[in-house]
């Protein structure tokens, strides 16, 4: 039988790493998505070698799994440590948790950036033409014009790179971060009841996901007015 | 200026006694955890492949249940951490596995085998991408060519190995190259269970040597090494792929 006062238990434990969960999520797309932007700036305007470091960097992000990144950073950088010391930035780096935040705003950058490239590429030359008949040059034109458009392009794309990043905040566990799968996999070495913690914990993170998605199709809606039908004014009244 | 190239040319040295196939090297121990990694993808991809077309087929089917049942596996497994689906196959397995062998008297524990765990974990994780990629592909087939193979007579299995097979992998293929990428970073996570793949082997190196960081590196190439290749036979495919259908 299903045994609801455990269910219950492991949610009020599982629930207790949320805000961690939320803090990592939250941080890594906020700070993934301005390097995304910059890097797909860099991509889309082929400055020379910069793009290309761009084009490597994307390259080595997206072709290795993020839990070799994450070690690379927490354990690998530690062998630095005097001359991270020197440069003052060893007390950044000795905490699992900016070890992990580094490593999932590197990959919301790399993975968003290819999304954003595609929607700066989307962006029309005769929009730019007539921004740029307007007098509109570079940062103005990137900001009133190309940005948001691109943006709203890659949106839909972008939606399901943030439940990505949501998922990924999950790998944070494994350098003693105790999030919500942290938490479960210390319930599960406790209880041995794998199946009801799955159970808690997975439907944690589906109501999540569900969440992010429909406030992503929230802002979809909201940033395509012209998209939508108009709203039809007629001035026929019901006969009597 | 001088000092910092010799030290440089010393660690060099260094790295590549340490990482090399001689005396104290660990390259042959790292090649071989990367053999594990690609045969765990390999075979983890393969059942996804079996598994996602059957979940495919569920979400297309007229059956209300079969495709509630379908949808509801793909959502799941796309909405939660693949670190949690890992512990619940690989410690839910084990108490399983405990109960059953209690049954026929063995008492204690008996654990799952973690080769097979990651198998199973990656082929389910993938089934669920794939299926999605799949039921994409087969909307796009052309519906009339399905008529033509009704006209002609073609039986329901000749139809599907004939017309839709072909066309389904055609179109379905880029999206399964990048489901196979997903399954192959995947891997990764399956060294949390004690599965000596390359990751872990690289973990297991930088613990005896207090060197994580030229392991890790290393590592990172090496799975880059598989990515490169497998895009590339990936690629190659997809170019037979459309030659084969004329385009």
């Amino acid at each position: 039988m299903i045994d609801f006062g455990f269910l219950w238990q492991a949610f009020v434990r599982l629930i207790a790493g949320l805000p961690i969960t939320l803090e990592l999520a939250a941080t890594a797309i906020l700070v993934g998505t301005v390097l995304a932007t910059a890097l797909a700036i860099v991509a889309h305007l082929r400055v020379p070698v910069a793009s290309q470091c761009v084009a490597f960097f994307v390259f080595c992000i997206r072709g290795s799994p993020l839990l070799l990144q994450m070690f690379i950073i927490y354990y690998g950088l530690g062998q630095f440590r005097h001359e991270l010391q020197s440069w003052g930035v060893w007390p950044f780096f000795r905490e699992p948790y900016w070890c992990a935040i580094t490593a999932l705003v590197l990959s919301v950058g790399a993975y968003g950036s290819e999304i954003i490239r595609g929607g700066l590429k989307s962006v029309s030359a005769g929009l730019i033409e007539a921004a740029r008949a307007c007098g509109m040059s570079g940062f103005l034109l990137y900001r009133r014009i190309i940005l948001p458009i691109a943006f709203r392009q890659a949106l839909p794309a972008y939606g399901n790179e943030v439940i990505l990043a949501v998922k990924a905040t999950s790998l944070a566990s494994t350098i003693t971060i105790m999030e919500v799968t942290g938490i479960a996999a210390e319930l599960i070495s406790q209880t041995f009841r794998a199946f009801e913690v799955f159970i808690v914990a997975g439907a944690i993170y589906l109501t999540l996901n569900f969440i992010i998605t429909r406030l992503i199709a929230l802002l979809e809606y909201r940033l395509s007015p012209h998209q939508r039908d108009l709203p039809v004014k007629t001035n026929i009244e019901a006969r009597p | 200026m001088r000092s910092v190239l010799d030290k440089l040319w010393v660690g060099c040295m260094n790295y590549t006694d340490l990482v090399g196939f001689g005396e104290g090297g660990w390259g042959r121990v790292l090649i071989a955890g990367a053999g594990v990694t690609s045969a765990i993808a390999v075979l983890g991809f393969l059942i996804g492949s079996i598994l996602g077309s059957l979940v495919a087929w569920a979400k297309m089917s007229p059956i209300r249940l079969a495709r509630g049942v379908a949808d509801a596996y793909t959502t799941t497994l796309r909405g939660v951490p693949d670190l949690l689906v890992i512990y619940l196959l690989y410690f839910g397995g084990n108490s399983l596995l405990s109960t059953f062998a209690g049954f026929f008297g063995a008492n204690g524990f008996v654990g799952m085998p973690t080769f097979a765990t990651g198998v199973l974990a990656i082929g389910i994780i993938s089934a669920a991408y794939q299926a999605e990629v799949l039921r994409g592909a087969f909307n796009t087939v052309a519906k009339g060519s399905i008529e033509a193979a009704h006209a002609v007579g073609m039986g329901r299995w000749l139809l599907f190995r004939r017309v839709v097979a072909p066309q389904v992998l055609h179109y379905a293929l880029p999206g399964l190259g990048n489901t196979w990428q997903l399954a192959l970073k995947e891997t990764a996570l399956i060294s949390v269970v004690g599965l000596v793949e390359l990751l872990r082997q690289a973990q297991m190196a930088s613990g005896s040597t207090r060197r994580p960081f030229e392991f890790f590196i290393t590592a990172g190439l090496l799975y880059l090494t598989i990515t490169v290749v497998s895009s590339l036979l990936f690629r190659f495919a997809e170019y037979r792929s459309a030659c084969r259908m004329g385009g």
